[in-house]
């Protein structure tokens, strides 16, 4: 028999190797890459009038975003409020009394849906569902939307965070006469406390930098925010706006939004990792 | 005694809220649905099935067809697949098997954060950097390489459907890479040891062993990036150039569901503009709907036949 030589698989191995290595480090220079050049353009739009001023038109020199600022905390805080506490009641059912049932598993199944579903479909639905009712563009309906799309991260989440809690403590608790929302709320939440901090962090992390839900529901404005059913200045569609305008100082402005936000989520995402970490 | 007689009031109230909490996820989905038939009534009475199919887009005669937003939509989604899911396997194959588990941390940590970045910033740095990035390097390097194929003819423009698709691949890899890493770390080392002790090299074992073992959570990671790319918004808007043209060059500007949606809803005034606008809307909510379940279906069978083992 004649023998094969073992060469061409070696030479082969090695170019898989290589190609391998030129993969990961591909996807770490466009990290690098994306994040310097947001660093650097952005950077250098920051001033005092940056976080304090409104809008200059463009082609006057000056002014900033204190606004849009103001705007985003605004839609993300009240997204938090409506999407927190709608995420954890369902996520305390499905892990606490509905647990293998039909109705939980088509709520498990949905919510895995609705995660997957396009942000800018849950933006056009928003649209006939509040904007168009109610005849105006506002806060309301930005934060709606947002809250849609933490729902089900935080319900997840807040479902297998309770699930880690072991039973012995709801029983011990159930045994003493504890009603069962008490012990669900103060023994079994207090237990699992860090982790559903964490869930909620991934669901703002997953929130505040998104743009097409808030399209055609908190739309945008130049002026402050004076009631939360008017149309909402936000950092991301004005960056959107901004970018596809023709001026160059409101490109400058958006890089300047964009460095913003990314900090934010690359933040809020890292304090997570970094917490999640912790609990294991 | 009933199962439940001595639950008191308070018990009650609590599990009817933690209900209700569970509905509002049925609840929003069925809505969504509903409002987006419901509201593209209207265009669908009117175009019926060859909306699909029909290639006008005159909001001033106002005829409206999808297929150039359907078609950008899919064309950019499968150079983004095309793209991922081999540098992702690749990625993992880096993670898993040729660097030590202490480095392969940092660097996973590295690919996943790519997730992080909205994508809008994705938009900003494909319009302001990539985009002529392309146009002045890629584009025509692949036009000098290929010569003047359909593919890549045209005006190298940098903005168009294969920066797109580029980009795209960027934001869906560290969804294929990380969970092509988990299937690999699931294999079983004696299964991969077996195909070592027969003299295998580290990538035929990779490649022959590995993969095929992993093969259908690996196809689970493809259709997650699927349905991630398919629904992308701002990213794409920002460099696919808008126009309702069909080309088959792949530099040429061209529109995506999301990329026609993103740039006329706001100034769509005429219900039949509007109403086509989210009948885009419900065909792209279709699309992920139909990708989703079977994605779901699949990971279920996939873990049901990891739990046998």
């Amino acid at each position: 028999m004649k023998k094969r030589s073992a060469l061409p698989r070696k030479i082969f191995d090695k170019i898989a190797a290589l190609l391998a290595y030129l993969a990961a480090f591909a996807g770490l220079f466009i990290l690098g890459w994306i994040l310097y050049t947001v660093a650097a353009r952005g950077f250098a739009s920051f001033n005092l009038a940056f976080f304090t001023e409104l809008p200059n038109p463009p082609g006057i020199e000056g002014g900033g975003l204190a606004n849009a600022i103001l705007g985003t905390i605004i839609l993300t805080l009240l997204a938090t409020l409506i999407g927190t506490p709608l995420g954890m009641l369902a996520g305390i059912y499905l892990s606490e009394y509905g647990k293998n049932s039909k109705f939980a598993e088509w709520a498990r199944f949905f919510s895995n849906i609705l995660m997957g579903t396009p942000s800018i479909i849950i933006g056009i639905f928003v649209y006939t569902f509040l904007v168009v009712p109610f005849g105006n563009f506002s806060a309301y309906a930005g934060a709606v939307a947002l809250a849609v799309m933490m729902l089900p991260v935080v319900a997840r989440t807040t479902e297998d965070m309770l699930q880690m809690v072991p039973s012995a403590m709801r029983e011990a608790a159930l045994a003493l006469g504890t009603p069962r929302w008490k012990t669900t709320l103060q023994i079994v939440f207090r237990a699992a406390k860090s982790g559903l901090i964490t869930g909620v962090l991934l669901a703002v992390a997953r929130i505040s930098g998104e743009t097409a839900p808030l399209l055609f529901t908190a739309l945008n404005s130049p002026y402050w925010i004076s009631s939360l059913s008017e149309p909402t200045p936000n950092l991301t569609v004005t960056i959107f706006n901004y970018a596809m305008s023709p001026y160059e100082d409101w490109q400058q402005m958006a890089w300047g939004a964009s460095f913003l936000i990314s900090a934010g989520v690359l933040f809020v995402t890292l304090t997570t990792r970094f917490l999640l970490k912790e609990k294991k | 005694m009933k199962g439940n007689s001595h639950e008191s009031f308070s018990d009650k109230l609590f599990r009817t809220l933690a209900a209700f909490g569970a509905a509002i996820l049925l609840l929003v989905m069925a809505a969504l649905f509903v409002e987006l038939v419901s509201n593209s009534w209207l265009s669908i009475k009117k175009f019926g099935f060859g909306f699909i199919f029909s290639n006008v887009w005159d909001p001033v005669k106002e005829e409206f067809g999808a297929a150039a937003s359907i078609w950008g939509t899919l064309v950019s989604t499968v150079i983004a697949m095309l793209i991922a899911v081999p540098v992702g396997i690749l990625i993992a194959f880096f993670l898993v098997e040729l660097i030590p588990e202490k480095f392969a941390k940092w660097i996973g940590t590295g690919i996943e954060l790519l997730a992080a970045v909205p994508s809008i910033i994705y938009g900003m740095w494909g319009l302001f950097v990539f985009a002529p990035f392309m146009a002045n390097t890629v584009q025509p390097f692949l036009q000098s390489v290929f010569g003047e194929t359909e593919l890549f003819s045209g005006p190298p423009l940098g903005i168009g459907m294969l920066t797109a698709g580029i980009i795209l691949a960027f934001m869906i890899l560290p969804f294929i890479a990380s969970v092509v890493r988990d299937v690999f770390k699931m294999v079983p080392a004696v299964v991969k040891e077996s195909a070592h002790g027969m003299g295998s090299t580290l990538w035929e074992v990779t490649s022959k062993v590995t993969v095929r073992y992993g093969m259908q959570g690996i196809i689970g990671a493809a259709l997650l990036g699927l349905g991630r790319a398919i629904g992308e918004t701002m990213a794409v808007t920002f460099v696919i150039g808008n126009s309702h043209r069909i080309s088959t060059s792949l530099f040429s500007p061209a529109n995506s569901i999301t990329a026609t949606l993103a740039n006329e809803f706001a100034e769509a005034s005429e219900p039949l503009y509007l109403s086509s606008l989210i009948e885009l809307g419900l065909i792209l909510f279709l699309l992920t709907f139909v990708i989703q379940i079977v994605s779901q279906l699949w990971l279920r069978q996939v873990k049901k036949k990891m739990g046998r083992q």
